[in-house]
């Protein structure tokens, strides 16, 4: 039980997740699943009590039982002990101060990141403001590596995001061709198949591993069909360069996705023995958002950004190449508005980042969310501030194929031109020789490479 | 501004006219420095506000009421239990309940013997779509429906549902299948899709994978005769097999190849 007062009104909270929940900054998620404070006055006093609750408590009540799920298993079986030696006199409040001292330098997080436990991550971000989110994320710096560095300080990479209702081999190539003139794609080349279907995964991969092969671009490519799909693609000799899978916080949302750990293994063994990297190895690509183990029903009374949180220790098992929080993906039950997604949004990065994973945003809003292209503007210029590993680039930031707004090639550029962020090194040397930046080496594309034009597939195929 | 300055380049504005062809994704799109130029802007910002105005146009029940009337069925106004389109957007639970009043009204339009179908219509997320295309479709469903001798319950238009509200009123009226129409969450290209939603022997412990579906619905997407065709078809393969859902969508698929 833990309590606080104010004035002359005692709080009490039967249990560490009912203070993690009624700590949590307002979201429609946590209303909906009824763990909302019942006030602002409440909320601020589970505020107070979290601060004062020692980072041991942590490692001694599970919000999700250990019995009953992997996941926590996992969180406290691979615990750093002697990382967190560094912390664990302190309690939730000290350690928000510690983050944000001059104490806490990159290598000193980088250090400490195994030592944290996504609780303790998640119980600093409630009582941090979205400065504070920024600003302790700022100080992270998680590198990974493929064919091309993604997270070196002053970066700024993109995922290409060409989807097509169809599948149709003719408008991804177009879309993909759109997105390298305008200098997307370093994170990776993704696409969402339209369908789960294993001959069209594989027919779509070999035409993304042709295209990167013609064009010699120090990238990788990814079809995000389910880990299963990517596993059998892998067996019958598929260029899988990384394998996809959407993750979350629980046992059973993780089941609601068809899969746990073992799978994950599994999977990540498999991709690894191709040793399709050229100057690194992590070959993972999750995808998370906060909700997904409500929409499951299988949170456990748990407020949905701690699952989140929850969702990267998973990540964190098999060392990924890319983390992306897809935020505003949800929709409105969930997240109701852009303050609601702007907040989800610098919490995931934060949690994320602390916890040592090479974390990007797809920020993004369905129609039915009180949010337009204006909070989508703000929330990726936090996120650059905060450096953000990579951002999404959609055609004109619209999805024709999920049907919602994403960021743009052009939203990108804009970004790496006023917060002064280049592209991962190896796919800015390859721009700049194919003549796609100018004097001032910023992305400027003139007219189309002819190597470019060669690679439209021909009609009718 | 030079030239320089803006793409796609002259040489490649045939190029991208050609690429669009290829996909309705934003491609080649005239730029600004970095930024967008003010004519893919203001577009972009266009297709929002009409995905967003779809979103929350409220339906004028009264008014689809007196289109679905030529049809020869009762029609009954209901609403789910969330009051208003904020609560509808932010309280998916509610929106899968009847009010007590829309209880009772169903109930007291139930038979002893029990209907074979009941179609529902809800503006959903889009209040535009069922406006425009409820009527027409179900006019066509019930012409091929009639000519095979179904007994269709009253005509039940529902404020504010959600696909599983559906359920409620066939339980509340007796009937054995539910086909709901629905408005879609709407994308920039699509402001008004309708749904339909149908299962077979619906109750409290259906869940979406009882369903099947045909989705967008609207003149660009699939017609309002194919709509139907689709619909009858489906419900013929209910009735045979008394069942629907994943199990189903196989056969009914077969069906639609064989009959064209």
């Amino acid at each position: 039980m833990y309590a606080a007062t104010v004035g002359a009104r005692r709080y009490v909270f039967a249990d560490l997740k009912t203070l993690l929940a009624k700590a949590t900054p307002a979201r429609s998620g946590d209303a909906l699943a009824g763990l909302i404070a019942d006030s602002g006055e409440e909320r601020v006093a589970a505020q107070f009590a979290l601060a004062d609750l020692p980072l041991t408590t942590f490692l001694n009540e599970a919000v999700v039982p250990y019995e009953d799920d992997e996941v926590t298993r996992l969180i406290i079986d691979s615990h750093d002990k002697a990382a967190f030696t560094a912390v664990s006199h302190l309690t939730v409040g000290a350690l928000r101060d510690f983050l944000l001292s001059d104490h806490a330098t990159s290598s000193v997080l980088t250090t400490l990141a195994p030592g944290l436990t996504p609780e303790m991550a998640a119980a600093v971000s409630k009582i941090s403001r979205l400065q504070d989110l920024m600003v302790m994320a700022a100080k992270c710096t998680v590198v990974t590596r493929f064919r091309d560095t993604i997270g070196l300080p002053g970066r700024l990479s993109v995922r290409l995001q060409p989807n097509h209702p169809t599948d149709d081999a003719r408008g991804i190539a177009a879309s993909i061709l759109d997105g390298l003139l305008l200098g997307a794609g370093d994170a990776v080349i993704g696409i969402n198949p339209a369908t789960d279907s294993p001959d069209r995964a594989h027919a779509l991969l070999s035409m993304l591993d042709e295209i990167r092969a013609r064009l010699d671009i120090p990238t990788q490519t990814c079809v995000l069909a389910h880990v299963t799909t990517t596993l059998d693609l892998i067996g019958k000799g598929s260029p899988v360069d990384l394998t996809f899978q959407s993750i979350a916080g629980t046992q059973g949302a993780n089941k609601s996705f068809g899969i746990d750990l073992a799978l994950l293994k599994e999977a990540h063994d498999a991709t690894l023995s191709l040793r399709r990297g050229t100057i690194g190895d992590n070959v993972m690509y999750f995808e998370t958002g906060q909700g997904s183990a409500l929409s499951a029903n299988a949170h456990h009374g748990v407020d949905q950004q701690t699952l989140e949180a929850r969702a990267y220790a998973v990540a964190r098992a098999f060392r990924p190449l890319l983390v992306n929080s897809v935020v505003g993906f949800i929709g409105p039950e969930y997240l109701y508005d852009g303050k609601q997604i702007t907040r989800a949004g610098l919490e995931d990065h934060f949690c994320g980042k602390i916890l040592g994973l090479p974390m990007g945003v797809d920020v993004c809003y369905t129609n039915h969310a009180e949010a337009d292209q204006d909070d989508a503007d703000a929330l990726l210029a936090l996120l650059t501030g905060s450096g953000v590993n990579f951002v999404m680039g959609v055609p004109g930031a619209d999805d024709i194929m999920l049907g919602y707004q994403s960021t743009s090639f052009h939203d990108a550029l804009a970004m790496r031109d006023l917060l002064h962020r280049k592209p991962a090194p190896e796919f800015e040397t390859w721009l700049a020789r194919h003549g796609l930046l100018d004097v001032q080496d910023r992305i400027r594309p003139r007219v189309m490479p002819s190597q470019f034009r060669a690679l439209l597939p021909a009609e009718g195929t | 501004m030079s030239k320089d300055d803006k793409t796609p380049a002259p040489a490649d504005g045939a190029l991208w006219t050609d690429l669009r062809r290829l996909t309705a994704a934003r491609i080649g799109l005239p730029r600004s420095g970095a930024s967008l130029s003010t004519a893919p802007l203001l577009a972009f910002q266009l297709a929002h506000a009409q995905a967003r105005d779809a979103v929350h146009a409220e339906l004028d029940a009264p008014r689809l009421a007196s289109d679905l009337a030529p049809l020869g069925l009762p029609v009954l106004t209901v609403s789910s239990a969330a009051a208003d389109k904020s609560t509808y957007l932010m309280r998916p639970d509610l929106g899968r309940r009847l009010t007590p009043e829309s209880e009772h009204t169903l109930a007291a339009a139930g038979q002893a013997s029990p209907y074979d179908v009941v179609f529902v219509v809800s503006d959903g997320l889009s209040a535009r779509a069922v406006q425009s295309h409820a009527a027409p479709v179900f006019s066509a469903t019930l012409k091929i429906l009639r000519r095979d001798g179904w007994r269709p319950a009253p005509l039940v238009i529902v404020e504010r549902g959600r696909v599983a509200i559906g359920d409620a009123v066939a339980s509340a009226l007796c009937a054995t299948c539910v086909v709901v129409l629905i408005g879609e969450r709407p994308g920039l290209s699509a402001p008004d899709s309708m749904g339909a939603y149908l299962t077979c022997k619906p109750g409290t412990l259906t869940s979406d994978a009882d369903r099947n579906c045909v989705s967008n619905i609207r003149p660009d997407g699939i017609g309002y005769a194919d709509a139907a065709y689709k619909i009858a078809h489906l419900l013929t393969a209910m009735r045979r097999f008394g069942i629907s859902g994943v199990s189903l969508k196989d056969a009914s698929d077969r069906l639609q190849i064989g009959s064209n």
